[in-house]
């Protein structure tokens, strides 16, 4: 049992100055967006590379979810007699919840782990050190840019998913339904409120942060050549998706407070 | 241990009782050292024992746990973030794996610390000083390739003319001959003194390999357990040496 105390405490002092270096990188990047040079080329660049290079696996993510959540939730609703209330009850759903959720989650395996492998390459490779010692300061060429492009581009692919996810359960609804597009759209209109929308695009924009910080911290602190860049890779999707879920379940709460006050 | 040496003039670089540990390990323990201008003095020592670290200290990537550093007549522990920039621009520093970004092609690769640190310049002038530097290290037809495409000798003299581009006063070349072959081993050798002629460099080369140490040094500084247990010409240092450390790295290495 004594032989165990030292291990423990250190597994604690690690976990705490885990946690404080990550704070601090957090409020680097705070820091250092204000001010120049804002790099918006590589900006728009990152944008490119996390927005429309993302488009294909979102497309398809969308299209499926409204499908398959559309085929789902038909029986239960069939067994009341309900079925007409399928457009308000997906889109409550999607755009609430399942929208903004799987594209972070798509995107944190996707772009969270390219971010971490990327940055984390560069740092076993010393191209962040080269940067350095040419006074170039790659905390704001790497990761401010990458966590802005992951903040903005985010919302946008959040609402072309929900976009996405509704055609696909179009689709559905009209198969089996026989309910036009004009009228599925005033139901899915109907049932989602500005404070919906509203905290849809705010989520997404803290999911994309998440996405963008964690997959450079990651990187930024990778050691241990390559092994440390699969492990950077690794632990910025497990971490990211962690925090995700936790700031979906913050956030419903934060809205239901606002909505049923 | 540092030997005098005649006509050597002004230090470029001062190193009074520098110590760097990691942990337990007690890599710099104590290193005193000049760098004269105009001189490649090259660094020697086994793997781990700490050559590389003396010079990441220099640049300030490490910062030691206390000596004094004086470079180009400041003292760099005592340099807010902004000087010590304005520092690094008259410092070169070409990595032991060149550390070209592997996202950019060659021509964007020296064109990305030009373009952040010299304001107002015309493209025409950016092309001019990237085709003539890409000229001087005989690499003139890879200015579109990506550093994927290069070979590991075309790495190295990419990396040094992406740090020539800022007209640097003082050169640090880590392992600069690590992983190459014998004939470009002796390629880069020559590049090294190339550079030192034409742009007037003082260089520090950190190296095991003795042919390139002969190659280039003006001076070899021997690191050993810490600190530098010989310094002066490749002939003082090497052939009567009696240190059995120097002597083995001598002894073991295939130039005898």
């Amino acid at each position: 049992m004594e032989d165990n105390r030292p291990i423990i405490s250190n597994k604690i002092d690690d976990f705490f100055r885990g946690l404080a270096d990550a704070f601090a990188f957090v409020k680097r990047f705070f820091q250092e967006v204000w001010f120049p040079p804002y790099e918006f080329k590589e900006v728009l660049r990152q944008c490119y590379e996390i927005g429309y290079r993302s488009l294909p696996l979102i497309s398809l993510t969308g299209f499926i979810i409204g499908i398959v959540f559309t085929n789902q939730s038909r029986p239960s609703l069939a067994e009341f007699g309900a079925t007409s209330w399928l457009p308000a009850l997906i889109s409550i759903a999607i755009v609430r919840a399942l929208g903004p959720l799987v594209t972070a989650l798509i995107a944190s395996g996707k772009v969270g782990s390219s971010i971490g492998a990327e940055i984390g390459s560069m740092k076993v490779t010393e191209q962040i050190d080269a940067m350095e010692v040419s006074a170039i300061n790659p905390f704001k060429y790497l990761v401010v840019t990458r966590t802005l492009a992951t903040t903005l581009m985010i919302p946008v692919l959040v609402m072309y998913t929900d976009f996405v996810a509704l055609m696909g359960a179009f689709i559905n609804v009209n198969q089996n339904e026989l309910v036009s597009l004009s009228t599925f759209f005033v139901q899915v209109f109907e049932a989602i409120s500005f404070l919906d929308v509203f905290s849809s695009v705010i989520k997404s924009l803290v999911f994309g942060f998440t996405i963008g910080i964690v997959g450079c911290y990651k990187g930024y602190n990778s050691t241990k050549g390559t092994e440390g860049v699969g492990k950077a890779a690794n632990s910025a999707v497990v971490m990211s998706m962690f925090l995700i879920f936790i700031e979906e379940l913050l956030a419903l709460q934060i809205v239901n407070a606002i909505r049923y006050s | 241990m540092q030997s005098d040496i005649p006509d050597m003039k002004e230090p470029v670089i001062e190193i009074r009782g520098l110590y760097k540990s990691f942990g337990d390990n007690h890599v710099l323990r104590g290193v005193d050292l000049d760098l004269f201008k105009g001189e490649n003095l090259v660094v020697l020592g086994k793997s781990g024992s700490g050559k590389s670290v003396l010079i990441k200290i220099l640049v300030q990537l490490l910062k030691q746990d206390s000596g004094d550093i004086n470079i180009l007549g400041q003292d760099i522990s005592r340099l807010s973030l902004k000087a010590l920039n304005k520092l690094r621009l008259r410092i070169g520093f070409a990595f032991q794996a060149s550390a070209l970004y592997d996202s950019m092609t060659v021509k964007e690769n020296m064109e990305f610390p030009l373009t952040r640190n010299v304001k107002n310049l015309t493209r025409k002038e950016i092309d001019f000083k990237i085709e003539r530097l890409l000229d001087s290290v005989g690499l003139p037809n890879t200015i579109n390739q990506m550093p994927s495409e290069l070979s590991g000798g075309q790495k190295k003299r990419i990396g040094v003319a992406r740090t020539l581009i800022l007209n640097p006063e003082i050169m640090f070349y880590d392992e600069p001959t690590a992983g190459l072959d014998p004939i470009t081993c002796i390629d880069i050798n020559n590049l090294i003194n190339q550079v030192r002629e034409e742009y007037k460099t003082s260089s520090i080369v950190i190296t095991h390999d003795l042919t390139c140490a002969k190659d280039t040094g003006d001076r070899m500084a021997v690191l050993v357990e810490g600190q530098f247990k010989a310094v002066g010409s490749f002939e003082e240092v090497f052939e009567n040496a009696t240190d059995p450390n120097i002597k083995s790295f001598y002894d073991y290495n295939f130039i005898r």
